[in-house]
């Protein structure tokens, strides 16, 4: 039924390939543009770090700041909660990885890979997804005095470490850096 | 195909001539009757830019300039609400000099925890501020007409090119109307002829878009703004410059728009020549 | 007449699913005998490639559309920041909303050249009244589509465009002001009109969708026309859909394509109007208020009224005559009164319609000019010819008018113009080629 060429069989047929992988790569460049707008803008990519300041939050004290379109809890420990989080056995945690940012990937999840470090262990920046389907987590409630995440049971230690429940890793803490004593600079 | 082809091409001669004589006939009309005057009174005149044509490129020294021009002298009164300070990497500072420059501003952020509106310095994500709380305020200190905003001027004044300029201003690829016009008005500023009235507080300038008498005094004198480079220091230099950073300002993406236009306009040409062989060959045994 | 009887081939399921499938819901199959079997006279000219070239074209401006719909903010508020939001910060989003600016402009030059061809080579005729009808629906939804598509930027030229076309049906004698508050959902444009029109904006292109479905559907039934006008009467006259209309089509839309690139890409503010990149103010109205160019033979026609006839004042009769200028399509099928189809073979006809194609131009001119003074004279010249046209030259040609000697079939008229081009054979042939 085609118009039939039969003394340049492959000249036609490499011209019919050669237009049909350019018409391929065409549909692969016109679709560019329509998967690229669907990332992250210009204008939520620029507000990827935010300073917090912290010099009115007294032991005992959290606020949570909104950062990325997600709650970040800022919390300053007492004292107690502190020792309550490093006498927790390293064979306790459900999972034994700082989840930390600042922290190499593998580091173990001692409260002092948790908290914001030497000299700052009071301090413990995280962010306030539940590791297990996102919901935020209640401060100061649970079995452990840390977290409790309402929705599905999950119970975080002091220092924010997942202890029982359905959660699979402890609460995820954010790039971050005291740029003074009193200012926190969150991404 | 040849007679629809032909009917095209005396449509097109008919049109042109026709058009062409009604519009002489328009105008004389106007003449006559002495209807309402067409602004502006002088046309831009077309300049030279570094970003017109298909491999138009923004000259980041210019727009440096342009920028200097603009925080000097036009944001007193104007503002460019939709341009964020972070963009400014696109003029060639670094993060650290855009943190600068932004925190020279001061923006009203709030409510804090108490409540209250508070002033801080600006951050990368800020935008151009207008330097009146709101446009009644800034109309009121105006003479009753606010400074228009800049962040899309050089987009919209452009003044109409009439047939069958605008024709030819398909194939020459002009679309520098807004930089001709931000030039034409800058550097326009003229004495007002003897039958002109001038009404208090207006500026004569027969290139001003919307009339002859321009609220605006004249914002730009010669060494009025330091440059960085040894550019010499006179008003048309800053009105060139100012009004190719405003062009920026207004189409920020457009480097990238033309060269995006390159690779597409070769691949659809190419890809049009392939498609033809291969049509030709599908119909090549059939009498059409 | 219909596809069926010449049709290239049936078919044939080969592998087990597709016998499957095909006993079950023959999609395939209606596939097969629309757009492949599909036979299609041989001696179609690049005029009648518009149909994909539309095609292809309401589906950019709905996948666009969808994608700009995703960053856009229908609120008085914030339409006019979101949208420059696309333009400065979503990625790529200053190509996807320039590309659906220019591809409205664009779909409007793809349909008009469309209409003009149904036009001149008489495709409205029995037994494709129907056909054309549907199309002429097509083009009203467009042209509300594209009305609507012009209110959300939230410029000066949406609003002041908006409020000047609900003015229209304040013409309307007792409810006219009713309706007006009706489409408004106000006093005037504003919020509620800016979320509405987004709403319909949204929906209409579906309901184009949904027409064209139903275009193509009569388009199947009857077969396509011609140049010469003449039916098919045998299968030599046809070719089947694929390969050959298809790379045809093809052809003619990658080089539609390209010019359209070009003004995406070079001169994307060319067939927009600058104050549109000034926030609407209801408490100044720009200069030279114009509709989008697609519009203004329209808009010339409105104005041309200038007086009153009898009762009816210069208002209403402005908003009638413009109305009147679009409904006048849908009787076309019933005003030309030749036997004749095709203008080939109509040599006065011919001669008419392209003092028509340069009226609407001359008329599109008009409308972006301002209404005082030798323009509006002029407007009412090119406004008479315009019904005159419809009204006069269509039945009253057909009836006198001598046409050409007709071929007898697509195939005679075919290798009648075959020996022309090889007498005078040049080496190179012409990109266009001879159709």
């Amino acid at each position: 039924m085609s118009a039939t060429d039969h003394s340049e069989p492959t000249r036609r047929d490499f011209l019919y390939v050669a237009t049909g992988m350019a018409g391929a790569v065409g549909v692969a460049g016109a679709a560019w543009p329509f998967i690229d707008q669907l990332r992250p803008d210009a204008s939520t990519l620029a507000l990827a770090s935010i300073d917090v300041d912290v010099s009115s939050i007294e032991s005992g004290m959290s606020v949570t700041v909104k950062w990325r379109g997600k709650p970040v809890f800022i919390r300053n420990r007492t004292d107690k909660e502190v020792e309550d989080a490093k006498a927790v056995p390293m064979a306790d945690l459900k999972d034994p990885v700082a989840r930390n940012e600042n922290q190499p990937a593998e580091a173990d999840a001692t409260d002092l890979a948790r908290s914001a470090g030497e000299g700052k262990e009071n301090w413990i920046v995280m962010v306030g997804s539940c590791t297990h389907l996102g919901c935020v987590p209640l401060g100061q409630a649970g079995d452990f005095g840390g977290w409790f995440c309402p929705c599905h049971g999950s119970h975080y230690d002091t220092a924010g470490r997942i202890r029982k429940g359905p959660a699979p890793q402890n609460l995820h803490i954010p790039h971050y850096a005291f740029t003074s004593d009193t200012v926190v600079k969150i991404g | 195909m040849h007679s629809i082809l032909k009917g095209l091409a005396a449509l097109g001669l008919v049109l042109a001539a026709g058009a062409a004589g009604a519009q002489e006939h328009a105008a004389e009309g106007d003449h006559a009757e002495g209807g309402t005057p067409h602004y502006p009174l002088v046309a831009p005149v077309e300049q030279d830019w570094s970003f017109a044509g298909p491999f138009g490129t923004y000259d980041i020294g210019q727009l440096q300039r342009g920028l200097k021009v603009y925080r000097e002298s036009c944001a007193a009164c104007h503002s460019m609400r939709l341009v964020p300070f972070r963009s400014l990497e696109a003029l060639g500072y670094n993060e650290a000099q855009v943190r600068t420059i932004a925190a020279e501003y001061t923006i009203v952020d709030g409510p804090n925890a108490s409540g209250d509106m508070f002033e801080r310095p600006g951050v990368p994500s800020d935008r151009f501020p207008s330097p009146f709380p709101n446009a009644e305020a800034a109309a009121s200190a105006n003479n009753g007409a606010a400074p228009p905003d800049f962040s899309l001027i050089a987009k919209a004044r452009t003044v109409t090119r009439g047939f069958p300029t605008f024709v030819f201003d398909i194939f020459t690829q002009y679309a520098e109307g807004g930089p001709d016009y931000i030039y034409g008005l800058l550097t326009g500023y003229t004495e007002a002829p003897a039958s002109f009235e001038l009404q208090p507080g207006t500026h004569y300038n027969p290139h001003f878009i919307n009339g002859a008498a321009f609220s605006m005094p004249p914002p730009l004198q010669n060494d009025q703004i330091e440059y960085d480079d040894d550019t010499p220091r006179t008003v048309d230099n800053y009105a060139r410059d100012v009004a190719a950073f405003l062009m920026w300002a207004a189409e920020p993406h457009l480097e990238a728009r033309k060269k995006t236009g390159f690779v597409v306009m070769i691949f659809l040409v190419l890809f049009s020549g392939l498609v033809y062989l291969t049509k030709r060959k599908i119909w090549g045994a059939v009498a059409h | 007449m219909s596809g069926g009887h010449h049709a290239h081939g049936s078919y044939q399921p080969t592998t087990g699913i597709g016998r499957w499938i095909d006993a079950r819901l023959p999609l395939p199959r209606l596939m097969y005998d629309s757009f492949v079997a599909y036979p299609v006279p041989r001696n179609l000219n690049y005029a009648y490639t518009f149909g994909g070239i539309l095609t292809i074209m309401l589906v950019l401006q709905i996948v666009t559309g969808v994608v700009l719909a995703m960053h856009y903010g229908a609120n008085t508020v914030v339409a006019f920041n979101s949208v420059e939001h696309i333009m400065r910060d979503v990625n790529s989003g200053w190509l996807i909303r320039y590309m659906h600016a220019n591809g409205a402009s664009f779909f409007f030059i793809a349909v008009y050249i469309h209409i003009f061809r149904g036009l001149y080579y008489g495709s409205y005729k029995a037994p494709r009244e129907m056909l054309w009808i549907l199309g002429v629906i097509i083009y009203a939804l467009m042209m509300a589509t594209g009305f609507f598509g012009y209110v959300l930027p939230w410029g000066q030229m949406s609003f002041w465009g908006a409020t000047v076309i609900t003015g229209f049906f304040s013409a309307i004698p007792l409810v006219g002001e009713w309706v007006q508050q009706l489409l408004l959902g106000g006093f005037a444009v504003d919020n509620p009109t800016l979320n509405r029109f987004f709403s319909l904006h949204y929906l209409l292109p579906f309901m184009i969708a949904g027409v064209v479905v139903l275009h193509v559907w009569a388009l199947h039934v009857t077969g396509q026309t011609n140049p010469t006008g003449i039916e098919v009467k045998s299968k030599g006259d046809t070719v089947p859909f694929s390969p050959h209309a298809t790379a045809k089509d093809a052809f003619a839309m990658f080089v539609f394509l390209a010019v359209f690139a070009y003004f995406v890409f070079y001169i994307p503010n060319f067939l927009g109007h600058p104050d549109n990149y000034t926030p609407a103010d209801p408490l100044k109205t720009p200069a030279h208020i114009v509709p989008e160019w697609y519009y203004l033979p329209f808009y010339a026609i409105l104005r041309a009224i200038t007086f009153n006839i009898g009762p009816i004042d210069s208002k209403l009769g402005g908003v009638l005559a413009m109305a009147a200028s679009i409904l006048v399509l849908f009787f076309v099928p019933w005003l030309d009164t030749s036997k004749v189809r095709s203008a080939v073979y109509r040599p006065w006809y011919k001669l008419f319609f392209w003092i028509f194609a340069a009226d609407c131009l001359f008329l599109g001119w008009l409308g972006s000019k301002p209404a005082e003074g030798a323009y509006v004279v002029m407007s009412q010249i090119g406004t008479l010819y315009y019904f005159g046209f419809f009204f006069i030259i269509m039945p009253l040609l057909g009836l006198i008018e001598t046409p050409r000697r007709l071929p007898n079939s697509i195939t005679e008229a075919v290798l009648a113009k075959q020996k022309q081009p090889a007498a005078a054979a040049l080496p190179a042939s012409e990109p266009a080629g001879h159709h």
